[in-house]
């Protein structure tokens, strides 16, 4: 599916993803500052950012996030995710 | 524009949602049954529930003269205890015949658990004998590709069960591929957070076709945006789509999928 006019891209979208380009910066610095650098969800973070010298890097990075087993856990014993893997091997 | 909303909790909405839905162009709005942000002590607050679902909300719908339709099911989000989700799953049948019902859903998984891998067998198993069709939820965040190649593969092996009559909600850049070899329609979902914006729902739309994909907001008591839909067709407009592709994205699709149920009726 494609447009019938095509826009151009960075015009429509720089500006955007600029500002959550600096917001992540931000984020990192924060982070570091409060030292909390140990917390699993960092380092998943951390880990998911190397994905976007990839190809397909959306999809990349939601896979870096991703449980990456695929057996059915035992018993789910809280209702909420957190956006990353608590297991993911370091 | 004209748009289908195929998936908001409206009971946990405002009127004002409603009227701002309404100005915005919504023909009809479709209700699944989903977890009240605690879990029920009873399947008494089920039985109670689906009345909400199937005369109460489409009566305050009726108000601003937007059709309401609804989905059953208990969600996996309160699929540990078993012996309630059987009770709930019990009750659901004297429900089905309503003239608002849909059918099942939105059933799947959450954390991928045993139980609620027992839980949604059964749903997908009273959707099958009852001939009715069924709307996935998929996973949260990091959950959501694991539970979703276990959700298509399950119902993907039930011959009972036709592939053009289940949706499979909530799907992203990593989950998309699969839902869609596998035959199902698949649901984007609008989050400001936590599933797609706007842009990446079209990106989707571009990458896989828009034939088989519809976008809801899935409002209800959390973040979220009861107008998301009608906010993406603006941002198809940005990118250049015309009137007809935004027509077949946020209207056609859905009403094709929604007709095969007799019920749903569009004016």
């Amino acid at each position: 599916m494609k447009p019938k006019e095509s826009q151009n891209t960075v015009d429509l979208y720089f500006m955007e993803a600029r500002a959550k380009l600096i917001d992540i910066a931000a984020f990192m610095d924060r982070v570091e500052r409060d030292g909390f650098t140990d917390d699993f969800r960092y380092r998943a973070f951390k880990d998911a950012l190397g994905e976007l010298d990839s190809r397909n890097r959306t999809e990349n990075v939601l896979l870096s996030l991703s449980d990456q087993t695929d057996a059915l856990i035992p018993e789910a014993t809280t209702k909420a995710a957190c956006g990353a893997w608590p297991d993911k091997p370091q | 524009m004209r748009y289908i909303e195929p998936h908001a909790h409206m009971v946990s909405r405002t009127t004002d949602d409603y009227l701002a839905m309404v100005t915005a162009g919504c023909k009809a709005v479709c209700e699944p049954a989903f977890w009240a942000g605690f879990d029920r002590s009873s399947a008494h607050g089920f039985y109670d529930y689906f009345c909400q679902l199937t005369d109460y909300e489409p009566k305050r719908a009726a108000k601003f003269n937007l059709p309401h339709y609804s989905w059953l099911c208990i969600n996996p989000k309160e699929a540990e205890d078993i012996a309630l989700a059987d009770e709930v799953i019990a009750l659901i049948p004297e429900f089905l015949g309503r003239e608002n019902v849909l059918g099942i859903g939105e059933i799947g998984l959450n954390k991928n658990s045993r139980n609620e891998m027992n839980v949604l067998e059964k749903h997908v198993n009273l959707a099958a004998e009852n001939d009715q069709l069924i709307l996935v939820h998929t996973p949260h965040l990091e959950d959501k590709r694991k539970g979703t190649q276990l959700i298509v593969d399950l119902i993907k092996s039930d011959s009972r069960i036709d592939p053009g009559k289940v949706l499979i909600d909530h799907v992203e850049e990593h989950t998309a591929q699969y839902v869609m070899d596998a035959g199902f329609l698949g649901g984007l979902t609008l989050y400001p957070e936590s599933k797609c914006t706007s842009a990446r729902a079209i990106d989707i739309l571009e990458n896989f076709g828009s034939e088989r994909l519809w976008m809801n907001s899935a409002c209800d008591w959390g973040v979220s945006v009861p107008l998301a839909v009608p906010y993406a067709a603006q941002e198809m407009r940005r990118r250049g789509y015309d009137d007809d592709a935004i027509d077949q994205v946020f209207y056609r699709n859905p009403v094709k999928f929604l007709s095969q149920c007799p019920n749903f009726k569009i004016r």
